[in-house]
């Protein structure tokens, strides 16, 4: 049975692109066929980070309008075979996604993959609500300060109440942090929340702490999703975080900066 | 600029509505109006703003004007309730004359209230056919409450089984109990029973309140009680915060 993944926050710029990226590009590394949905209409992204810019022609938003069908618009990554991009349209706004076009797509969807991953828009107004109104799992994106912490419990509150789960009363959607640019000598300065201020505040269980790094940027630029860097600590902990989700068993690293030191000392 | 200029259609998705009409009830403060002297009515606004910045937080609020009879500038008034965040939404209970200015300044005519009581006038006496203290039921929660959300329980208690986060409000008729951390407001006593308490497993909360009488912590003597498990109650108008052991 497919599952459908919303990664959210609420808070702009704290890394859901990223994630999504990252995390579907795991899935399918391990064998799922997974699809990414880019749902920021009007500035989309997703496209960029997976380095298939160049290759939109059809979107969801011609999905949705019956202008094009989804064997049109989906993009098969160059590097992965099982993993498919549906890019959101840059010349349109986020109302074009209708409830019922977006169901009719997730549902067809759902029959063709075992993931679908839906990269929110920043915000609580429509499209972050119809991005995460389908979901079974929302991976909650946060960063270590309070304005994020606060900005995540409130999208928590919708997912709570607003979701298709809690409006036909059904099982809750599952819900998962992924604490991002974790910087954890920022955290032992008492710059950042730490991890520990971060779980209290939300009481919800832990997916992966992602550290700040470097190699992320260099990875948007280039447009490969950071976890398939094999030299980066930032996708070590997302490849960590896509074996937690399958039920592995990992410890959680990067959480202290003894790390960060050996590896300003030996150049990693 | 030339004379003949083609301008596009706006963009258009022909099988939606602009917008839909649906009636609902709301609950919302009156603000029972004493004075047209706006320097008075600034003043006490700015006394309680000062007990509790923020506290009418963009509050909408009707204006009361059974105790008024004097002509009121209401595009005055108007401005200065917006300027310290109330936003006025209409009036009731006017004269012929005050309903003319409002409506002329944009406030719309509320319906009047069947029987016009003063909060504070003492209620009349009633033919005890009920008994004295009915049967309230009592709202049980058991999710964190998260930022953003209000939960009220209008006609009793409100039991809350989880965290209260801040951004979050609880409001209740009787009693609040949260089984948690309590971190956002709480206000108890909604409709002015002094008897009403709050209770908390750790007090880190931005406002609490009982019957009306708010206090935020921000004091030193508050903070020291901070992440302790309190009980807040009034005694003689006075909020109270002790800790519950
Ligand atoms: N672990 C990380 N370390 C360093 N930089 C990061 C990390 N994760 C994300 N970033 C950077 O943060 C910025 C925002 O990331 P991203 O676009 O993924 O966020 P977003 O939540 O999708 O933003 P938006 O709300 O605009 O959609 C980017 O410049 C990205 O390179
Ligand atoms: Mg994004």
């Amino acid at each position: 049975m497919a599952r459908v993944i919303v990664v959210t926050s609420g808070k702009g710029g704290v890394g859901k692109t990223t994630t999504s990226a990252s995390f579907a590009a795991g899935l399918a590394l391990r064998d799922f066929k997974t699809v990414v949905i880019d749902f920021d209409v009007g500035l989309r992204n997703l496209d960029l980070i997976m380095g298939c810019e160049r290759r939109v022609v059809y979107d969801f938003v011609n999905v949705i309008n019956g202008e094009a069908n989804l064997n049109q618009a989906l993009i098969k990554d160059k590097r992965l075979s099982n993993l498919y991009i549906l890019p959101a349209s840059q010349t349109r706004d986020k109302e074009a996604l209708t409830h019922e076009g977006v169901e009719i797509v997730i549902e067809e969807l759902k029959k063709r993959f075992d993931y679908i991953i839906c990269d929110s828009p920043a915000g609580i107004e429509h499209g972050a609500h119809i991005a995460m109104y389908f979901a079974d799992d929302a991976l909650v994106t946060t960063n270590p300060e309070v304005s994020s912490v606060r900005d995540s419990d409130r999208i928590l509150g919708l997912i709570a109440s607003r979701s298709r789960r809690a409006i036909n009363n059904e099982e809750p959607v599952q819900e998962l942090l992924v604490l991002t640019r974790y910087d954890s000598e920022r955290v032992e300065r008492g710059d950042m929340l730490a991890l520990d201020d971060v779980l209290e505040i939300l009481g919800i269980p832990l997916l992966g702490v992602i550290p700040e790094s470097q190699t992320v940027l260099l990875a948007s630029n280039e447009g490969v999703p950071v976890i398939l860097n094999e030299r980066s600590d930032a996708g070590h902990a997302y490849a960590d975080m896509v074996a937690r989700y399958l039920g592995e068993e990992r410890p959680h690293r990067f959480l202290t900066h003894r790390k960060n030191f050996l590896r300003r000392m030996f150049g990693g | 600029m030339s004379a003949t200029t083609t301008t596009n259609p706006p963009e258009q998705s022909p099988q939606r509505a602009a917008f839909e009409l649906k009636g609902s009830l709301f609950t919302l403060t009156i603000f029972y109006l004493q004075s047209s002297d706006l320097a008075v009515i600034t003043q006490h606004l700015r006394d309680k703003i000062a007990q509790a910045p923020g506290f009418f937080c963009h509050a909408p609020v009707v204006i009361d004007l059974n105790d008024l009879h004097d002509p009121v500038d209401f595009t005055a008034l108007v401005a200065l309730l917006r300027q310290y965040q109330l936003i006025p939404v209409g009036i009731r209970h006017g004269s012929e004359a005050q309903s003319t200015a409002a409506l002329a300044a944009g406030l719309p005519l509320l319906p009047k209230q069947r029987a016009v009581k003063r909060p504070d006038t003492a209620p009349e006496p009633q033919a005890p056919e009920k008994p004295l203290r009915k049967y309230t039921r009592t709202r049980v929660y058991s999710k964190p409450v998260r930022s953003g959300q209000q939960l009220y329980a209008p006609d009793g208690d409100l039991i809350i089984i989880g965290t209260v986060s801040g951004g979050a409000e609880v409001l209740a008729a009787g009693h609040v109990h949260v089984y948690g951390s309590l971190r956002g407001r709480a206000l108890a006593g909604v409709h002015g029973d002094n008897h009403a308490r709050i209770f908390c497993s750790s007090l880190e909360a931005e406002l609490v309140s009982v019957a009306g009488n708010y206090r935020i912590l921000e004091k030193p003597s508050d903070i020291a009680k901070l992440h302790q498990p309190v009980q807040i109650y009034l005694e003689s108008e006075r909020l109270m915060i002790r800790p519950l052991t």
